[in-house]
């Protein structure tokens, strides 16, 4: 399948090495060229230096073709904006977001989109190591931790 | 009415003291806590927070659940979309605007409902584009196998026919002006109809009258 994955940090270059390996053709774009030596030699991946909020940057990288898109960049906002951009001008069929903020993931969960959210992964992971209860499916932490309701 | 405004650079703050010359409620957000203090030297601490508008709990403490209106300039368009998306959605604000600093954004902004944007650069272009079509004689059609032409012109303030009735004006022989278009109004024209500056003129015009025409309404260069 074809991938597309914007922002070459420490989630964006993992993901892309391990979709690499496992036969998917991806292409990352990252602005920084030297963010890319998380890749290290012979990655597999196809690479597009720009934003991708750029409409040009977008297509070179092949948008139109992908069947997901990953937004990883470390800023929720352009994650949130470039997600916007592929679901509803490039109808690609699966976007995935990296949402830092609990409540900002929550409210663009609430309008559809699929956001990862790494500290409440942690903090559940973490919780339930200590108390020792046994490991829950994704969409258990994944969520917004009621404590943090507003 | 209450104005929240995020972004406390020069349009924010630009913006803050035109509206609070007019005596509306406002709120000036900006994340930085040097520049929000400077903010409040120049325009009153009781209309200046410091805060991350893109962050839920800032929303609520500065009353976005309240707001009439929500407006987003900061220099960065992704937090633009952020804020305002997030004011209609989550706190149902009634009006949002945004400042939209790359043009080629514009479209994803209406695509998901927020229908007030400002583009500086699409301003200064569409007046700059203004200002390079007045005067210009366009063909836009032909009429009778191509032996009538329909020409529009942009009446520029310097035009000769600025402030004249169509019939003292020296058009080509069996040239008819046919319209004009004010503003946004049609108006169908006859001999008394006195032309302006602004107003695009639409004529139909023999195939060899073009530079006629042009001599009647557009200025000798210099």
């Amino acid at each position: 399948m074809k991938v597309v994955i914007f922002g070459c940090g420490r989630t964006g270059s993992s993901l892309g090495l391990q979709l690499a390996s496992r036969g998917h053709y991806v292409t990352i774009i990252e602005q920084n060229p030297s963010a890319l030596r998380r890749l290290g030699k012979d990655h597999g991946c196809h690479i597009i230096i720009g934003s991708g909020l750029d409409e040009d940057i977008l297509n070179k990288a092949g948008i139109e073709e992908a069947d997901a898109f990953f937004a990883v960049t470390r800023g929720d906002n352009t994650n949130l904006m470039a997600a916007q951009i592929v679901k509803l001008d490039h109808n690609v069929p699966r976007v995935c977001v990296k949402v830092a903020d609990p409540l900002r993931a929550e409210a663009y969960r609430n309008l559809g989109f699929f956001c990862i959210t790494p500290s409440a992964l942690t903090a559940g992971y973490m919780r339930d190591w200590f108390t020792e209860q046994p490991l829950e499916a994704i969409s258990e932490y994944n969520v917004l931790p009621k404590e943090l309701e507003i | 009415m209450y104005s929240i405004l995020v972004g406390g650079g020069n349009v924010g703050l630009a913006l803050a003291k035109r509206l609070l010359g007019n005596n509306y409620e406002i709120l000036l957000l900006e994340k930085d806590p040097v520049q929000a203090e400077r903010l409040a030297a120049l325009i009153g601490e009781s209309n200046v927070a410091v805060g991350d508008g893109c962050e839920m709990l800032v929303q609520k403490e500065i009353g976005f659940g309240r707001a009439d209106v929500v407006i987003a300039v900061t220099g960065e368009d992704e937090d633009n979309l952020v804020v305002c998306q997030m004011a209609k959605v989550v706190w149902n604000v009634d009006r949002v605007l945004a400042r939209v600093n790359d043009p080629a954004h514009e479209s994803i902004f209406t695509r998901i409902g927020i229908d007030d944007t400002v583009s500086a650069t699409g301003i200064i272009y569409s007046l700059l584009e203004q200002q390079i079509m007045s005067d210009t004689v366009l063909p836009v059609g032909a009429l009778g196998r191509g032996n009538i032409e329909v020409m529009e012109i942009k009446l520029s303030n310097r035009s000769p026919a600025v402030n004249k009735r169509v019939r003292e004006l020296r058009l080509p022989l069996q040239t008819n002006i046919v319209w004009v278009i004010r503003g946004d109004q049609g108006i169908s024209v006859d001999g008394d109809t006195e032309l302006l500056a602004g107003d695009m003129v639409v004529a139909l015009v023999p195939r060899d009258g073009a530079e006629e025409l042009r001599d009647a309404l557009v200025p000798q260069k210099p």
